[in-house]
C-alpha cells in the first residue's frame, strides 16, 4: 500500500477560502473539485461554498474557474517550532509513515535544494569585434539531426541523410505515457510535434490508434513491461526507445494503478482493463551490456534499422554507461536528469538518488569525443528544463536535442499538485476518466503548447544571435558561449566551463 | 551584380572543369544578408597573398609592398609572412622553424627534435635585431621522421601525422619553444612588430618562393605575442585569417578528439588544423572543405532543385557541423598545391583577388592588390561563401588534393 503526503483524511497543507460577499453560491467550485474538498451547504436562503481542509493539494482548479473570484487558495502550514534538522516536511513524512506503514510517493521532479547548475551559467554575448546577429532580420537556423553520421564524407552512404531525423529545432516531446497521461494530451503534443518539425516520444503506453497519423514523427518505446509492442508497432515509428531508467525514479520500475487502465489504455497497452499495469525494474532479458546489444540489434531488424535511443538516468558512472551503450549500437542515448518528472515515484527516490542532468551532460559527451565515437550516436536530454536558457544551455554543453515533458504539462494547465497518479487529475491531464479527462480540449491543448515552442524558439534564436552565431551547430557543443558563477573548481571542471571573468 | 562568366573567371588550371555550377551556389546562394564595403571599416586585419601559377620564383618584395601599404589595418601587435618553394635542393624534407623564448627552450627543444626525427641541418634563422631588440631565438630544422613507417604509434602513420604529432607534444610540453611552421620547403616568418619590421627583421630580401602569404594584426580577444601571429601552419597548410571565430569553442573541441590541440591563445589556429583535417585526412576535395566550413544556409539547401547536389550539401553540413565556422572572417590559405580564399557566408569581412600574367593576387583592400601588380585590367571581388581557388599548373609531388 502506499499513500501520498496530503492523504484525504488527515489534514491538508492548502484550504480554499471563499469570499462569501463575491460569491453567489453557483456551486462551480464543488463541481470542479475532484478531490471532494469542497462541498455546498445551504446557509438561510443562500447556498455557500465550504472546504473540508483535509484533501486539498493546491490544484487551484477552483480558483481559476470561479466566475466571481470569490477563491483564493492558501497555504496552512503547521506553526511548528523551528528546528534545523526536523523541517515540516519531514515531521509531515514521519507522521504519516507511522499511520501508514507506506512508501511515500510525489510526482513531478525533484523537490530539493540540490544546485540547479542551469542557474549558474551564464551566456556571453559579442561586443565590437564581432557583431551580434538581429534574428528578426537576419537568417537564423535551429536545423538538427538526430541518429548516427558518418565520421567523415567519405564514409557517407546513397541517400544517407534519409536515416536521421530532422528537427527544426532541438525540442522534443518527452517520453509521457498514455495511461499515466490523457490521450487528448499526447494527440496535441503529436500535432504540435508535426507543426514545429520536432518529434514525439511515445513512453511506455503502447501507440492508440489515433495515433498512427503521427507515427513516422514518434520515437516509440520498448520497455520493460513491452506494453503495446508488436511487430506493426516495431515497423511504424521513426524511431525506438529502450528505456532503462527514468530520472526521476532510476533504479526502479513504473506502476499504472488499476484505477488508470480503462479500456482504452487496456486496448492500447494489451492487457486486462482494471489491472495494474507493472513495469519492472529491470527489462529482463537484459542483465549485461552484450543483452542490451543483442536488444537494439533485435529492435533494428524488426523495424528494418531505424534509429534506436536508449534512455538511461543520470547515475554516477553515466559517463562510462553512456559509452558502453553507444558501443553496443545505440544511434541516441537520452538522459534523464535528477530532476525529470513522474506520474508517481517514492519520495526517497525521487529525492535522494541520481545525479543532475547538467554534471551528466557534459561528462557524457566530453567522454564520448574522447573516445572518438561522438558521431555515433546523438545526445538527447531531459530532466526539468524550464525555459529556452536552459535549453540553450544544455545545447552549449553538447545536447543535440532536449526534451520537455513537465513543462508541456504545465503549459496546458498543470498546477503541479502532484496527485497524478491518483487518476483524478483536475486539469484532465493526466487522467483518462471519461468524464474529468474532457476537461483537457484538444485543440486548446495545441494552441497552448504551440505558443510555448514558439515563444521559446525566438529566445533560443536570440541567444545565439547574441553571441554572433547563426547556426545552432556552431552552438551545440561550444562550452566558450558558458561561464560559471559561484560554482567550484571540480564542478567547472566537469561541466568544461571557464569561471566568469577568466 | 557579378557576371556568372566573371565569376567563373577565377578557376584556375585543374578546377576549370568542374567548379562552375558548384561555385555558382556557393556564391549566388546567399544574397539575404550579403553585406559588402561599408562593413570594412570595424577592428580588423589584412591580409595579402600571390601565387606564380608556374612556380616563378621571387622575393619578398612585392608581399611587402602590399602588406606594408595596409599598415592601418594592425597595430603594431602583430605581422607574419608565410612562403612557399623557398628550400630549393631540400623539398623532401621537413623544415620546422622553432621560436623559443630562451636558449634553454631552444636546447630543450632541439633534444626534443633528435629525439623524433633525423636532423639533416639545424641553422639558426637570419634575422636582423636591430629592428627588434626584444625578440625570441629562430631555429630551422630540416628533418625527416625519425621512426620509419609501420612502427609508429596509432595515428601516426603517415609522415604528416607524425609531424603534427610530435610538434603538438613540442608546442605543450617544452617550455617557451613552439612551432611557427613544419611544412616541406615552406616557412612561417612571424612576430609582434608591424609588417615592415617582422619583414626587414627576419630579412625576407633574402628568400625566393613562388608564393607569398602576409598579415597584418589587430590583436583584440587575444593576447599579441610573437606565437599568436600569423600565418598559422599544420605542416602543409598556412593560414592568415581576418575575423573572429564565434564557434571556436566547438572547433576546437572537435579537433581535440581528432588528435588536433591548440596552444597558440588564437581563435585563428583552429583553420589550419580544420583544412589539414578535412582536405588532407579525410580526402575532401577543396570546395568541398569550404563548403563545409562556409555552408550556404539550409533554407538555401531546401531550395535546391538538384538532388544530387541536395544530398550532397544536407550530408556536409550534417558530418562538418561541428567544423562550421560561425562569426566574421577572411582567409586566405597556402599549401604545396596553390592557394585559396574563404569569407563567411555574410561577408563581415572583406577580400579581394585578381589574376594577371599567370599570377593570382588576394588582398583586403584592393589598392593593395594594385601594390603587387600595376595596370591589372580585371578584380575580382568574390561574394559571400565564394571561394577563390588558384592551383599551381602543374600540381606538387604525391598532392591527392583536387578543386
Amino acid at each position: 500500500m502506499s499513500i501520498h503526503i496530503e492523504q484525504p483524511g488527515l489534514r491538508s497543507l492548502f484550504q480554499p477560502t471563499f469570499n462569501l460577499e463575491l460569491c453567489d453560491g453557483c456551486g462551480e467550485c464543488a463541481e470542479q473539485c475532484t478531490f471532494n474538498e469542497i462541498r455546498i451547504e445551504p446557509r438561510g436562503d443562500k447556498r455557500i461554498p465550504a472546504a473540508s481542509g483535509r484533501s486539498c493539494g493546491a490544484c487551484h482548479r477552483c480558483e481559476v474557474v470561479c466566475p466571481r473570484s470569490a477563491i483564493r487558495i492558501e497555504e496552512r502550514p503547521l506553526a511548528l517550532r523551528y528546528h534545523g534538522v526536523w523541517k515540516g516536511k519531514d515531521i509531515t513524512r514521519v507522521h504519516l509513515q507511522s499511520a501508514s506503514g507506506a512508501v511515500a510517493l510525489g510526482g513531478l521532479g525533484a523537490d530539493t535544494d540540490v544546485p540547479t547548475y542551469w542557474d549558474r551559467l551564464m551566456f556571453n554575448a559579442c561586443q565590437v569585434t564581432n557583431p551580434s546577429i538581429d534574428p528578426q532580420r537576419e537568417p537564423m537556423e535551429t536545423t538538427t539531426h538526430l541518429g548516427r553520421k558518418p565520421e567523415s564524407f567519405k564514409e557517407r552512404k546513397d541517400n544517407h541523410s534519409a536515416s536521421l531525423l530532422r528537427l527544426n529545432l532541438p525540442l522534443v516531446f518527452a517520453p509521457m505515457s498514455y495511461g499515466s497521461i490523457n490521450l487528448t494530451l499526447q494527440k496535441a503534443m503529436a500535432r504540435v510535434a508535426r507543426e514545429k518539425g520536432m518529434l514525439w516520444y511515445s513512453g511506455e503506453g503502447g501507440l492508440h490508434e489515433d495515433l498512427y497519423p503521427y507515427a513516422d514523427i514518434a520515437v516509440l518505446q520498448v520497455a520493460s513491461g513491452r506494453f503495446g509492442v508488436n511487430p506493426d508497432y516495431l515497423q511504424k515509428a521513426s524511431a525506438y526507445q529502450i528505456k532503462i531508467g527514468q530520472g526521476a525514479k532510476p533504479g526502479i520500475g513504473g506502476h499504472l494503478p488499476g484505477e488508470k487502465v480503462l479500456s482504452g489504455v487496456s486496448k492500447t497497452r494489451m492487457i486486462p482493463e482494471g489491472s495494474d499495469a507493472i513495469s519492472p525494474a529491470p527489462q529482463h532479458d537484459i542483465y549485461s551490456i552484450e543483452d542490451l546489444r543483442l536488444l537494439i540489434y533485435a529492435i533494428k531488424e524488426a523495424s528494418g534499422y531505424k534509429p534506436v535511443c536508449v534512455k538511461i538516468a543520470t547515475v554516477h558512472n553515466v559517463a562510462a554507461i553512456a559509452s558502453g551503450i553507444v558501443h553496443a549500437g545505440a544511434d541516441m542515448v537520452y538522459l534523464d536528469g535528477y530532476r525529470g518528472g513522474t506520474g508517481a515515484a517514492p519520495n526517497i527516490v525521487r529525492d535522494t538518488v541520481g545525479i543532475p542532468a547538467e554534471l551528466a551532460l557534459a561528462a557524457v559527451d566530453q567522454r564520448l569525443r574522447e573516445e572518438g565515437i561522438r558521431n555515433q550516436a546523438s545526445i538527447v536530454v531531459g530532466g526539468g528544463f524550464r525555459n529556452s536558457g536552459d535549453v540553450m544551455k544544455a545545447v552549449a554543453l553538447g545536447a543535440d536535442a532536449v526534451a520537455i515533458g513537465s513543462a508541456a504539462l504545465i503549459s496546458c494547465g498543470c498546477h503541479s499538485c502532484q496527485r497524478c497518479h491518483s487518476g483524478k487529475c483536475p486539469w484532465g491531464l493526466t487522467t483518462n476518466d471519461p468524464i474529468i479527462g474532457k476537461r483537457l480540449d484538444e485543440d486548446w491543448a495545441v494552441e497552448r503548447l504551440s505558443n510555448l515552442v514558439d515563444g521559446w524558439h525566438h529566445e533560443m534564436k536570440e541567444i545565439m544571435g547574441l553571441n554572433g552565431i547563426y547556426d545552432i551547430g556552431s552552438f551545440r557543443g561550444n562550452r566558450l558561449v558558458l561561464r560559471g558563477v559561484g560554482i567550484s573548481d571540480k564542478e567547472l571542471e566537469i561541466l568544461g566551463v571557464k569561471h566568469a571573468g577568466e | 551584380m557579378y557576371s556568372y562568366a566573371m565569376q567563373t573567371l577565377l578557376v584556375f588550371s585543374y578546377c576549370r572543369a568542374k567548379a562552375p555550377a558548384k561555385l555558382f551556389y556557393l556564391a549566388g546562394a546567399f544574397f539575404i544578408a550579403l553585406k559588402t564595403a561599408e562593413k570594412e571599416t570595424e577592428l580588423m586585419c589584412g591580409i595579402a597573398g600571390l601565387i606564380s601559377h608556374q612556380r616563378r620564383r621571387e622575393s619578398g618584395e612585392r608581399i611587402k609592398r602590399a602588406i606594408v601599404l595596409q599598415n592601418d589595418r594592425g597595430n603594431g601587435l602583430g605581422a607574419g609572412y608565410g612562403a612557399y618553394g623557398i628550400f630549393p635542393g631540400y623539398e623532401e624534407l621537413y623544415v620546422l622553424h622553432i621560436m623559443a623564448s630562451t636558449e634553454t627552450a631552444m636546447e630543450q627543444a632541439a633534444t626534443f627534435i633528435r629525439r623524433c626525427f633525423t636532423v639533416h641541418k639545424q641553422e639558426p634563422v637570419p634575422v636582423w635585431n636591430r629592428v627588434i631588440t626584444d625578440h625570441p631565438y629562430f631555429q630551422f630544422f630540416f628533418v625527416e621522421p625519425a621512426i620509419p613507417d609501420g612502427q609508429r604509434l596509432p595515428g601516426e602513420e603517415s609522415d604528416d601525422d607524425y609531424v603534427i604529432t610530435k610538434m603538438m607534444s613540442l608546442n605543450k610540453e617544452v617550455q617557451g619553444a613552439y612551432a611557427c611552421s613544419t611544412g616541406k620547403d615552406m616557412a612561417v616568418f612571424k612576430g609582434v612588430g608591424t609588417p615592415r619590421d617582422i619583414y626587414d627583421f627576419f630579412q625576407l630580401d633574402n628568400y625566393e618562393g613562388y608564393s607569398w602569404l602576409a598579415h597584418n594584426r589587430f590583436p583584440t580577444n587575444t593576447p599579441g605575442w610573437w606565437g599568436g601571429a600569423h600565418p598559422f601552419n599544420a605542416v602543409d597548410w598556412s593560414i592568415v585569417h581576418n575575423g573572429e571565430i564565434s564557434s571556436y569553442g566547438i572547433n576546437r573541441r572537435y579537433l581535440e578528439s581528432h588528435g588536433y590541440f591548440c596552444h597558440m591563445q588564437t581563435d585563428s589556429e583552429v583553420i589550419a588544423y580544420l583544412f589539414d583535417l578535412l582536405i588532407r585526412r579525410h580526402g575532401l576535395s577543396i570546395t568541398d572543405a569550404t563548403t563545409a566550413l562556409a555552408p550556404p544556409y539550409w533554407a538555401t539547401v531546401e531550395r535546391l532543385e538538384d538532388l544530387e547536389e541536395k544530398e550532397r550539401l544536407t550530408m556536409l553540413k550534417i558530418i562538418y557541423e561541428q567544423t562550421m565556422l560561425n562569426g566574421p572572417f577572411a582567409v586566405l590559405v597556402s599549401f604545396s598545391g596553390g592557394m585559396f580564399s574563404l569569407t563567411d557566408n555574410t561577408k563581415l569581412r572583406p577580400m579581394t583577388t585578381a589574376t594577371q600574367d599567370g599570377y593570382t593576387y588576394f588582398a583586403s583592400e584592393i589598392s593593395a592588390l594594385y601594390e603587387m601588380q600595376e595596370n591589372l585590367k580585371e578584380i575580382f571581388t568574390p561574394r559571400a561563401g565564394q571561394p577563390v581557388i588558384a592551383l599551381y599548373d602543374r600540381p606538387a609531388q604525391n598532392s591527392g588534393v583536387s578543386a
